[in-house]
């Protein structure tokens, strides 16, 4: 039998530290997605325990204060993306609320560090939000449009279309028929 | 986990065009580190090898002598042990059915190949950058899919 999984990774990585560092004995609260707080100072050895138990899950303890920052941006970007409720001001200004910090300094700092621009990314995430609801859900389209907040369809077929280099039905037929294959292979 | 290059691994038997890739990698903003193959039996052999540093990337040719791209892409595709790896198929010119059997078969990226420098450059631009975002940001590589 083979079934499909739909992840929620924020819900994942959360369970797992929480388990892990219980597990270790230490007093911590995770504030928000990406943010963790000991309430105690943690010597080195027991740091770099923590360290490596983490990478064995692909989680990273990021230490650059640059990449700090990115790591908030991104967060805040894929919370945004991923929220139902309609956004009725410009991203650069709820990204810049949000931090506390000016947009064009953030702006800066992101694109030095993951080559690509705020705005780039916030439609990479969108294209992928977009690709997941296609394959996984019974949305249409039209309906994964105005999930995501395009104004129309044609703009968002127009978007998935300048960012893969497909259209979002070649997209799907890929992937269906990839499916098969490997369930053809799989039995 | 998020180290601050990207490995690149190229097959092509055209040395012409291995120079042109490597020295369009060098001019991009992201630091690679890139290794070219001249056949697919020669890409394959590096691969299997206990002690290769395994690529982010790899770029294939489809026409090579001895193992060409696709049967590089199957054998590939085969072993979990490759899961992680994104795959570029390169090509001068393909049908549109050829094109959607390479990504079915598991290829992530479809470049038909540029005339000039300058648009090779761009394109690989694009291809790590995009690739960049996927490593560094936990995306889902099933659904890696980009044609250029």
């Amino acid at each position: 039998m083979k079934v499909y999984l739909k992840f929620d990774y924020a819900q994942m990585t959360k369970k797992i530290i929480q388990e892990k560092l219980s597990e270790l004995g230490y007093k911590f609260s995770i504030i928000g997605f990406g943010e963790l707080n000991f309430n105690e100072k943690i010597p080195t050895k027991n740091f770099n325990e923590i360290t490596n138990i983490f990478n064995e899950y692909g989680i990273e303890i990021v230490e650059n204060q640059k990449s700090i920052l990115v790591q908030k941006i991104k967060d805040t970007i894929i919370e945004m993306v991923n929220t139902d409720k309609p956004m009725n001001i410009k991203s650069s200004v709820y990204i810049a609320e949000k931090l506390n910090l000016s947009y064009p300094y953030l702006s800066n700092v992101f694109s030095e560090v993951t080559y690509t621009s705020i705005e780039n990314f916030i439609i990479i995430q969108k294209i992928e939000l977009a690709k997941q609801l296609m394959i996984n859900t019974a949305f249409n389209l039209t309906e994964i449009s105005i999930q995501l907040n395009y104004s129309s369809v044609a703009h968002l077929s127009t978007q998935f279309k300048h960012m893969t280099g497909m259209t979002p039905s070649a997209f799907q037929k890929i992937i269906t028929k990839r499916r098969k294959l490997s369930n053809k292979i799989n039995n | 986990m998020t180290a601050d290059y990207i490995t690149i691994c190229l097959a092509d038997d055209d040395e012409d065009d291995r120079l042109f890739f490597t020295d369009a990698f060098d001019e991009l903003r992201i630091n690679t580190r890139v290794k070219t193959f001249k056949d697919g039996v020669e890409l394959m052999n590096y691969l299997n090898h206990a002690d290769s540093i395994l690529p982010n990337v790899l770029f294939l040719d489809l026409n090579m002598p001895k193992k060409n791209g696709v049967e590089c892409l199957l054998e590939i595709k085969k072993n979990v042990k490759f899961n992680d790896i994104a795959i570029a198929i390169y090509s001068t010119s393909s049908t549109e059915e050829h094109i959607e059997e390479t990504f079915v078969n598991g290829a992530n990226i479809y470049i038909k190949k540029p005339n000039d420098f300058e648009n090779l450059k761009k394109i690989l631009s694009e291809v790590v950058t995009i690739n960049w975002q996927y490593h560094t940001s936990g995306l889902n590589k099933d659904n890696f899919l980009m044609r250029m």
